[in-house]
């Protein structure tokens, strides 16, 4: 019982948000690993396309809510998210069309690329707050929780209770259905056969009859699609607000690089990595401490290894040891 | 030609003195963060702070029928060098006599030990409430019609251990106001004998606030007070707390009390309580009433009003507009012995005090100044019923 308490208290503030937090970075990161092993260059405008197709899916979101358009018990986002990927899509685009174009064709190299994309950071960052605004959207309807923590307690008798939101299952659930399908993509299609083809080496892609035009509009299409799945399960767990996607590129960053900058799977892996990292580091297992042990071992003190306010110090200082010993992330990404 | 230079300067230096010995061309400096942060407080509070010095103005009563002018400077709340650099303008070219201001704790301590001080001017602050202002060596010349954090941290004490609770979490928002609030209702509730659990801190404008609200929920107790902001980290350590079961009820102080929390949280914040600035007086309402183009019933407008009053008066009953003259006549025309002072009688207060006679200046904020010349506080006790905010007393 007192072992079953202790999982219980794990796994409502531990366990579950890290996996859906971990989730959602693993999805970014995705989005940044297959453009830098694509295309070949850091894109720093992604936490800001996140923004800008999470905004295109609230606004859809928004009219069919006006409109009555439900799903019932989910939210009805998941049925704006197609419009959200194809606004973004064509947004990424014409990005590409107008910028990063410009620089393929004198084969710049990839800091001039980085540079650009900051620069179209900051442009799609003044188009999302001139569309939407600066402040809190809140676009989420249907039931929030699939178990209330209050209900399990019921339920099971324990005396701790766990809580997982609608939010943070189909959070989960769309994070495995995307990434079967882009691996599926990815190795089976002759797109995705392609893609990798002219990831590994430009030239000899070409001379093999590669169209380099469509395997850049498709990796365009699949990053802006990643971006707004991700940008729109974080908008829908948590909140919406410009300034804190704007933020979300660290971590994203962190856990693409943690996995190896280039490879989807240490993506994913790296995504995990951070989040388990950051809130294990920083949680008190006092309670955890006291179910565990003989009533009179209990301990006084938080058992708290570093204060929260370092919960941001973590990831980065996983990130630090990763490139110390496995400069190249840990499943061997391209690296730069 | 050096003849005529000379009898110009004899003549303006004439012409100056003979000004300044009976009515003279006041000028006040209205210093408040104009953009910024709390430009939206500002709009109601700077214009509260022109209300009275208009008021005084017309009367004509202020020594010997001087007029008054609002000079308007901007703080901006969190650049102390911007606003080390438009109090600096304020005093040397636009020689006004006294400061209403600055709003923010960061930027009025930059402004006070950097400007202010060394220039020997009076600063009144109606929103500045960092508890670190309290002691800071201000040579007499800084006081503030609103209270220190650290009143209110022993309300929020009271308030608590007057619901039978004795053990609390604490989370504050990192910057001066949080830490300071924080610190002092820890020091203000173990003395009261209750036990703060933990007191964290958490970063404004994040969107996951997992982390904090399991380690807030591991530390445990029965009530968690949330010192931060209703529309930022407040409101995510608040939902997060709600949808993991770690807290059911919330302490919220000022910085927490709004319509929009309820409205965002819904029925699940039932139950929760706090305290914010405020008072039944009467002088609130006679402002609002008095009140034209602006809100006086915004936070910090009544205490910008009777931060403005209180300097006029102070220059009124010390006879003069030198700072280091009538700094010692603020407490006096502030407290009791003498005449209540209502929003609107500043002429009969000017007139009482021309005659020799005492006043108690009420004004608008209940003005009690206490200690080192800071508002002795008043707040007004809210509980969350039905999903809206609803008064349950003064204290």
């Amino acid at each position: 019982m007192e072992i079953l308490n202790a999982l219980a208290l794990l796994s409502n503030y531990v366990f579950v948000p890290a996996i859906a937090y971990g989730s959602q970075l693993a999805l970014g990161a995705l989005g940044v690993t297959l453009v830098f092993g694509i295309l070949r260059f850091s894109n720093f405008a992604h936490g800001d396309t996140m923004a800008f197709g999470t905004m295109v899916t609230i606004l859809f979101t928004w009219w069919f809510q006006s409109m009555g358009i439900n799903l019932g018990p989910l939210p009805t986002a998941l049925l704006a998210l197609p419009f959200g990927i194809a606004f973004c899509a064509l947004f990424v685009l014409a990005s590409d069309r107008l910028v990063y174009r410009f620089y393929r064709a004198k084969r710049a190299d990839p800091v001039i690329y980085l540079i650009a994309s900051v620069g179209v950071m900051f442009v799609t960052n003044g188009i999302v707050r001139f569309i939407i605004g600066p402040d809190d959207q809140n676009f989420a309807d249907g039931e929030r929780f699939i178990i209330k923590a209050r209900e399990f307690k019921k339920m099971t008798g324990l005396s701790e209770g766990i809580s997982i939101k609608v939010s943070q299952g189909i959070t989960v659930v769309t994070m495995i259905i995307v990434v079967t399908a882009l691996f599926w993509f990815l190795n089976k299609t002759r797109s995705g056969k392609s893609m990798r083809a002219y990831s590994d080496n430009e030239d000899l892609a070409l001379l093999s009859g590669i169209n380099p035009d469509r395997v850049v509009a498709i990796t365009w299409i699949i990053a802006a699609a990643l971006a707004t799945i991700a940008g729109t399960l974080y908008g829908l767990d948590k909140s919406y607000k410009p300034f804190t996607y704007f933020q979300l590129l660290l971590p994203i960053f962190a856990s693409a690089i943690v996995g190896g900058l280039g490879n989807p799977l240490g993506a994913i892996a790296g995504g995990f990595v951070i989040a388990f990292s950051e809130i294990m580091v920083t949680y008190a297992y006092k309670k955890f401490a006291a179910y565990m042990v003989p009533g009179d071992w209990k301990p006084d003190g938080l058992m708290q290894l570093l204060s929260t306010d370092y919960k941001f110090a973590v990831s980065f200082i996983i990130l630090l040891l990763v490139l110390l010993v496995r400069p190249n992330g840990i499943f061997r990404g391209t690296g730069t | 030609m050096k003849k005529l230079l000379l009898s110009t300067a004899v003549a303006v230096g004439l012409g100056t003195t003979a000004v300044s010995a009976s009515a003279e061309e006041i000028k006040l400096g209205v210093f408040l963060g104009l953009t910024g942060p709390i430009e939206s407080l500002v709009a109601n509070m700077a214009p509260a702070a022109e209300a009275a010095i208009a008021e005084v103005s017309a009367s004509g009563l202020l020594l010997d029928g001087s007029t008054v002018t609002a000079v308007r400077a901007d703080t901006t709340c969190i650049d102390a060098a911007a606003a080390t650099a438009a109090i600096e303008r304020l005093i040397t070219s636009d020689k006004v006599a006294g400061v209403v201001g600055g709003d923010c704790s960061g930027v009025t301590t930059a402004a006070l030990t950097n400007v202010a001080l060394p220039n020997g001017m009076v600063m009144i602050s109606p929103s500045a409430t960092s508890p670190a202002l309290s002691t800071v060596e201000d040579n007499g010349l800084f006081f503030r019609t609103a209270p220190s954090d650290a009143r209110q941290g022993v309300v929020m004490t009271d308030i608590i251990m007057d619901r039978d609770i004795k053990e609390v979490a604490v989370t504050y928002t990192n910057n001066d106001y949080g830490k300071g609030l924080a610190d002092a209702f820890q020091t203000a509730f173990e003395a009261a004998g209750g036990t703060v659990t933990i007191s964290a801190s958490h970063e404004d404008g994040k969107a996951d606030y997992a982390a904090e609200v399991g380690a807030l929920a591991a530390a445990g107790g029965e009530v968690l007070v949330v010192a931060g902001y209703l529309d930022q980290g407040g409101k995510g350590i608040i939902q997060g707390s709600l949808d993991t079961g770690a807290f059911d009820t919330f302490v919220l102080p000022d910085g927490m009390v709004g319509d929009s929390l309820p409205e965002a949280i819904g029925s699940d914040l039932d139950g929760s309580f706090g305290q914010v600035p405020g008072t039944d007086s009467p002088g609130a309402g006679k402002l609002v009433e008095m009140a034209e183009g602006y809100d006086a019933s915004s936070p910090f407008a009544a205490e910008s009003y009777d931060a403005a009053a209180l300097i006029m008066l102070a220059m009124q009953a010390a006879g003069s507009t030198d700072p280091e003259m009538y700094k010692g006549k603020v407490m006096d025309v502030a407290n009791a012995p003498g005449e209540q002072i209502l929003p609107g009688e500043l002429a009969k207060g000017l007139e009482i005090l021309a005659a020799g006679g005492d006043i108690d200046y009420v004004g608008a904020s209940n003005v009690e100044l206490i200690g080192a010349g800071e508002s002795a506080g008043n707040y007004r006790e809210i509980e969350i019923k039905d999903a809206a905010l609803s008064t349950v007393g003064y204290r």
